[in-house]
Order: C-alpha cells, then structure tokens, then sequence
C-alpha cells in the first residue's frame, strides 16, 4: 500500500527536478527547511528523526538537495520527508512537508477492532512493519537511527 | 543539431553559409553586465589590469553562452579564480562585483558572496573539519564562495594540521558542482604562489589569476574624495591638500593597507571634526559645517608628527 502523507500527496512521487523547486520556493520564502527521516509510516507519528539541524542560513536549494542525497542514501528503504519551518510571527509552524523518499515494498496497515460493552466497537489500525523490530522492518533497511 | 555539425565540418562549410546570426550585442544587453562594467569603471579607482582581466573574462563568457546557444557543445568554462594583491587593493569589492557579473550572464544561480576565512572551514579537532568545511560550501552553493587569505588553509609546519582536509573536500566540490559553486581564493601574491605550489591540485582547478597592483598617491586621493562623498562628507579644498599630503608620509609608513588606510583616516577625521564641532558648541553651527572636514581635521593626525 503506497503510503500517502502531507502535501502532494495525492500526485505522483516527486522528482529531483520538482523538490529542487518546491526547496526554493521555501528558502525563498525565509523558511528553515529541515529533512526528516523514520520508519514508522503511523500518521500519526509525529516523532521522525532529524536528518542533521534544519538550514535555516541557505539562500539555495543545491544545499539542500546536498543533504536530502546523503539521508537518502544511508536510508534507502526509510521514509525521507522535507519540512519547511516558517518562524514569522503569527505562524510560528512547518508550511510544508512532503515525502521524498519510501521503502520499496510498503506492506500496509491492519485494521484493528476493540469489543467493549453493549456491542460497541473502538476501530484503530497498525502498520504490519511496526510490528517487526526497528532494522527489520523493511528489507534492507539500516538498523541504526529508527 | 546537423547546422552545428555542418558549420564544423570544412568540405560542409560552404553549403551552409552562417545560417544563424547571432546578436551578441543583444546577449550582451540583455544580461545587463554592461551596465555592472560601465559601474565598475564609474565606482572603483585605477586598478586598470584588474578592470581590463574582468572585461577579457565577461567576454568569454558571453561567447560562450553564445555557443551554447546554437548547440555548440562546449564543456562549461572552469570560473574559479585566485585574486592577489597586497591588504587593501579592493579584492573583496571586487569579488562583490565578480558576481554580479557572473550572475547577470547566468553562470551561476544568486549573486550572494559567502566571505569566510580560515575559522570558518578548519575544526579543531578530528572529525570537526568536514562538517564545518561542508556547512559553509552548502550556504555558498548557488553563488561565490569567497576564501580570504587563502594560504592560511596550509600549514606546512604542521602535517597534522586539520586544513589538509578542508583543502581536500574543497577541491572535490570545485570539481563536482562546478555549475553550483565558483571559489575566489584571496591573499597576498608571495603567500600564494607557496600555497600553490605545495598544492597543485588547486592551481590546476584555478582557471584566472587577477594581480590587484597597488594604488598610487593620486588614486588614494580620489578614493578618499570618493569614501567621503559615500558617507556624506566633503573635504573642503585645504583638506583635500592635506589629504594628499597624508598619502605620501602615510605611504612610506610600516603597516600601509592601500585603500583602507585611507577609509580609517576619514574614520578618523571624523572622530576629530565631531570632537572640533563639539568644543565649539556655543556657537550654532550650519548644513555645511556638519558636513565638511577641515584641514585641520586632517593636518592633526599622528602621521604628520612623526
């Protein structure tokens, strides 16, 4: 099951060619871009692993695109996502966030369903490779930094 | 692609008559480095070889963009540079307007300079240098990275020095990103021609030397005349000979740093024209007085007591 998350989410997995924009557009913007790494693919998980500090002083994308290339490669089967900070006032929030990267085999989630009282039924679902220890989960994947 | 190929062939040459003309005066207004040039020539004092090497480099590279423009395949030209030149001589301003240059004619992304020195790329201590060397080439990427007193990255009396490997990363990123990075090494001539030759894999990779000479005793009055128009004073007649006669004993002195000698002496005119205005203060004073450096703002200097 392709795992959908943040923006862009409903086109095509992006290209080099398309993040190198999408990053430019954030730098110029004055936002501090970060790139993030997990292998946990719960929506709900919040807590990915920083890949490095967000850039907060680059005034273009190739710097980044530096780093998105070396998570990357040390992660190929983990989901990479870039995030793009906007600290203004008002805001004070991630404007972007978007998945570049993903494990070649994405097994899915299960659907879970809790019995209580009176025929009520509490639904919630877990990834199948949540299940397998962290370095397990996908293939190949590196074991160090889940 | 078969005209390219034609033009290049000679028994073709004469069925293609030159097909495609190419307006390089429109190239050349388009990108808008005639109007950095003509500034160049406006705003910075002498310095004619330096002007003259920069010219020889702009054309270059405008024909070469021409090339490219009709398919002719051409590898993208080697820009990175080393300017040499005694403190003072306008190598950091000119670095500014180098990309400028190499911005308006598209050879690289932002017109940003990236200034560091030493501290900036070497760590401390192990593992410290690449990440450090790393940050600073992803902040300039897109632009110039500008390296002030280069030959400090190569401490011969040290073969554990840390620079070795900021040296190192630096020359693979010149190699790999030459379309996201030009390097403009600075320092002083002899300084550099050590540095150089105990690292020749950076001489190969620097494609244009540009010797920055010293200014002579009339360009340093200009330029003065010139720094003090910039902060919005004016040197009344007298101090203008004052002036140039603080150039002269300035010159002969130890420790004499060109042009910016020059901007410390205005600093310090100032300090000494503020201080005159104040002791006088009982009287009201006008426009011109707030504006206008003294002779005697000038004529108190220490360089006139020695």
């Amino acid at each position: 099951m392709r795992l959908t998350q943040g923006q862009f989410s409903f086109l095509p997995d992006l290209t080099d060619g398309e993040i190198t924009k999408q990053v430019q557009y954030a730098l110029d913007q004055g936002w501090a871009v970060a790139v993030e790494f997990t292998n946990d693919p719960h929506p709900r998980n919040s807590y990915w692993t920083m890949w490095g500090n967000p850039m907060f002083d680059l005034r273009d994308a190739k710097g980044v695109m530096m780093e998105i290339d070396a998570c990357r490669a040390a992660h190929p089967d983990q989901y990479v996502k870039v995030l793009a900070f906007d600290s203004s006032h008002g805001f004070e929030t991630v404007r972007m966030s978007y998945l570049i990267n993903r494990p070649a085999e994405e097994p899915g989630f299960e659907l879970l369903r809790a019995e209580g009282p009176g025929r009520r039924i509490g639904y919630t679902v877990r990834s199948y490779a949540a299940g397998r220890p962290p370095g397990e989960r996908y293939g190949r994947e590196t074991r160090h930094g889940t | 692609m078969s005209e390219t190929a034609d033009l290049l062939d000679p028994e073709a040459s004469d069925r293609t008559s030159d097909r495609q003309l190419i307006d390089l005066d429109a190239l050349y207004r388009e990108s808008g480095i005639g109007g950095m040039l003509a500034g160049m020539d406006r705003e910075l004092v002498g310095l004619v070889p330096v002007k003259t090497r920069i010219r020889e480099i702009a054309a270059l590279l405008l024909v070469e963009r021409a090339r490219r423009s009709i398919g002719l395949r051409a590898e993208p030209p080697s820009l990175h540079m080393c300017f040499t030149g005694n403190p003072g001589t306008g190598k950091t301003t000119v670095a500014r307007r180098m990309a400028g240059l190499l911005h308006g004619l598209g050879y690289i992304r932002r017109d940003h300079v990236v200034s560091v020195t030493r501290d900036d790329l070497v760590g401390q201590y192990i593992g410290h240098t690449a990440p450090k060397t790393k940050e600073v080439l992803k902040r300039a990427m897109g632009g110039v990275l500008f390296i002030d007193e280069a030959y400090y990255l190569y401490r011969p009396e040290n073969e554990r020095d840390y620079g070795q490997e900021a040296i190192e990363i630096l020359l693979q990123v010149m190699e790999d990103n030459r379309d996201d990075l030009v390097v403009i090494l600075a320092g002083y001539r002899d300084r550099m021609e050590v540095f150089f030759r105990s690292n020749p894999g950076m001489a190969s990779r620097i494609a244009h030397h540009v010797d920055f000479p010293d200014y002579e005793a009339d360009e340093l009055l200009e330029i003065a005349r010139l720094l003090a128009a910039g902060m919005q004073y004016r040197l009344a007649p007298e101090a203008e000979r004052a002036m140039a006669d603080y150039i002269l004993r300035r010159m002969v002195q130890p420790r004499f740093a060109n042009a910016r000698s020059i901007r410390n002496a205005l600093d310090r005119a100032r300090l000494r024209q503020a201080n005159r205005l104040f002791e006088a203060r009982s009287s009201a004073i006008g426009a011109t007085d707030l504006l206008t450096i003294a002779e005697e703002d000038i004529r108190r200097s220490r360089v006139f007591t020695q």
